[in-house]
């Protein structure tokens, strides 16, 4: 470990001491603009998610419920696959985006798009907030401040019942139609089309950061807090910067759910949330962008398929599903493909 | 009964519970750095041993206590060494994942094995009811509680501090690498303390079903629990344990007695607190 970094290190002095030519710098830049550049499998997986429209459209209130899980994941990888903070409690953001929407919608103003807006804000302030928390630690105390803000936040909201309705859940949300024109319908035609534009809207967002030089630096925490800051970067403002754009997208995907549900529940705060997207995520693949999307549709078709089981055998197979993926598949499904894919290339 | 008394004798029996379920957690992870999700779903097998052996096979509930700890100890000792020994390396992140898919599994064994509901025990006469003692009102089965957590708590500390054993568990925790320099066996040491620790928890799921329920999800409520005790306490400190679980206990118990409202948030709101001041935990060292 030592002397390899070492050498690393020795080259970036020598690489530094000689005079900054155009050459130097453009290597760097060269580099982020071929991974912005848009790959032939990204440009399918983005049209496929189109199918269910012509293929499947008795499902439409399913493929809806997976695109705004996929957000929520996304959000997720934002912080966990590409800065390393563990969080097993990222659905308080989500339940905040998810309440807000609701609150505003059950006292007179049901318009949408604002009604994300502000949902995004709110969870964004929370975010903000608990980012000062946040980024001062690692390890198992890092994940017990996630956890207890979490559950904290369950707390408060199932003891405030005057406002948030308590374990009955919130009642009498009435989304109004997108632009005045599009309501939402039974089989979930402006529900997907909605869930899927903002899934879509988000990920060019979430895209255009991870390969920005804030991405890199984000990656360079996940491998090294110790040499990051050695090398200069403010490390904790990296993190209260992107734990507050991760919990404004959860806040969003939270929103969302509640808008074309109209309904919003305690559960959305809960623990079990907050862990299904973990597992989502894992499934997928972390630190993928991708990873979170497949994952979320994975997860959700298989649990569809298997609804007419009792929940607690389907919490068996997950139990036994996350165990094999991080004993045999680290990296998910989207890290075995890549591993596939990388073999064959070996292999003319 | 003055409740000031009641809410303390209560609070410390509570407490008692939280320690006997989470020290082997601490210790472990003190040693190992491995963060095992899956502690309570041993506590839970401790006390669906000891359901099951009451209620279809009418054992006498002190005997079934031995057999809930020796079973949590060999189940946790074959996860250790089929599952968990290949990720003492690995990340944070991979251990919890490893872990909570044991404790899902685990749920839906025991919600198939014995359903969803609540599981009933009945308790020796010697132990229901209560005792008046210089005018106050003690109950027999948590005076019980508080007398076997004591005991055990002091046979832990003479062992780690008198014994070869625990000096060998002192010098892992403190430096697991120097340890091995120094010739300390750490596998089998921590295989070892994995299953004392597991087993402990197995007892303390046992005491638990008299005082607190038990059903298929008490792995995961717990789970939370024993997370707060440890975390706060400090990895790998006995004393910390106690006294973290001592003043959940009493907060948890005082806060559900004097301001219901607020009562379930107060624990958490103690926890985050707690961790913000001293992030290593109360008597953590690294």
């Amino acid at each position: 470990m030592i002397p390899k970094s070492g050498i690393r290190f020795s080259e970036e002095i020598m690489r530094q001491q000689s005079p900054m030519t155009d050459q130097a710098l453009a290597a760097p830049r060269d580099y982020l603009q071929a991974q912005i550049r848009w790959q032939w499998g990204e440009i399918v997986f983005w049209l496929a998610t189109l199918l269910p429209f012509v293929l499947t459209p008795s499902y439409l209130v399913l493929a809806s419920q997976i695109a705004i899980t996929a957000l929520f994941a996304l959000s997720l990888d934002l912080i966990l696959g590409f800065c390393g903070i563990v969080s097993l409690g990222h659905a308080a953001y989500f339940g905040v985006g998810a309440y807000t929407a609701g609150l505003l919608s059950k006292w007179g103003f049901g318009e949408p798009l604002s009604g994300l807006v502000l949902a995004a804000l709110a969870a964004g302030i929370f975010g903000y907030l608990s980012s000062f928390i946040i980024a001062r630690f690692r390890h198992l105390a890092l994940i017990m401040l996630t956890l207890g803000l979490a559950l904290l936040l369950q707390e408060i909201a199932n003891s405030a019942s005057w406002l948030t309705g308590g374990s009955d859940g919130l009642q009498g949300i009435h989304t109004w139609p997108i632009f005045g024109r599009f309501r939402f319908d039974l089989y979930g035609y402006t529900a997907y089309t909605y869930s899927l534009a903002l899934l879509f809207v988000v990920f060019l967002v979430a895209r255009r950061l991870i390969h920005s030089p804030f991405g890199l630096a984000l990656r360079g925490i996940r491998e090294n807090t110790t040499r990051m800051p050695a090398i200069g970067a403010a490390i904790r403002g990296h993190i209260r910067t992107i734990y507050t754009i991760a919990a404004a997208i959860a806040g969003i995907a939270g929103a969302l759910l509640a808008q074309t549900t109209e309904t919003v529940s305690l559960e959305v705060l809960g623990f079990q949330r907050s862990a299904d997207v973990l597992v989502m995520l894992i499934l997928g693949g972390t630190g993928r962008l991708y990873g979170g999307l497949i994952g979320a549709a994975v997860y959700m078709i298989a649990r569809d398929q298997f609804s007419g089981l009792n929940p607690q055998f389907w919490y068996f197979w997950i139990g036994l599903i996350l165990i094999a993926v991080v004993m045999l598949l680290p990296g998910g499904i989207l890290g075995g493909l890549s591993r596939l894919a990388s073999r064959a290339k070996d292999k003319p | 009964m003055p409740p000031v008394f009641g809410v303390l004798f209560d609070g410390l029996a509570y407490g008692m519970l939280l320690f006997l379920l989470s020290v082997g957690l601490s210790v472990t992870l003190g040693m190992m750095n491995f963060v095992n999700l899956a502690h309570c779903s041993f506590a839970m097998l401790g006390g669906y041993v000891t359901v099951t052996l009451m209620n279809a096979l009418g054992w006498p509930f002190l005997a079934t206590l031995p057999v809930a700890f020796v079973a949590a100890a060999a189940a946790s000792m074959v996860l250790e060494r089929v599952f968990f020994r290949r990720f003492y390396r690995a990340s944070d992140l991979e251990q919890c994942l490893l872990t909570i898919g044991v404790v899902f599994v685990s749920i839906a064994a025991a919600a198939y094995i014995y359903g969803t509901d609540q599981q009933p025990l009945q308790l020796p006469a010697y132990l229901r009811g209560s005792f008046v003692f210089a005018g106050l009102n003690f109950a027999a089965y948590r005076l019980f509680l508080i007398a076997v957590a004591l005991c055990i708590t002091i046979a832990l500390i003479a062992g780690i501090e008198a014994t070869r054993f625990g000096a060998q568990v002192r010098a892992a925790v403190n430096n697991q690498r120097m340890a091995r320099g120094l010739g300390i066996n750490v596998d089998v040491l921590f295989a070892i303390t994995f299953a004392l620790g597991s087993g402990l928890a197995g007892l303390g799921g046992a005491l638990a079903v008299a005082m607190v329920g038990l059903d298929p999800s008490f792995a995961f409520t717990y789970l939370i629990y024993v997370l707060i005790v440890v975390s706060v306490g400090g990895l790998g400190s006995i004393a910390g344990s106690f006294a973290a679980a001592m003043v959940l206990g009493l907060s948890d118990i005082a806060g559900k007695y004097y301001v219901p409202a607020i009562g379930s948030v107060l624990i958490y709101l103690v926890m985050i607190v707690l961790l913000m001041w001293r992030p290593l935990g109360l008597f953590g060292r690294r």
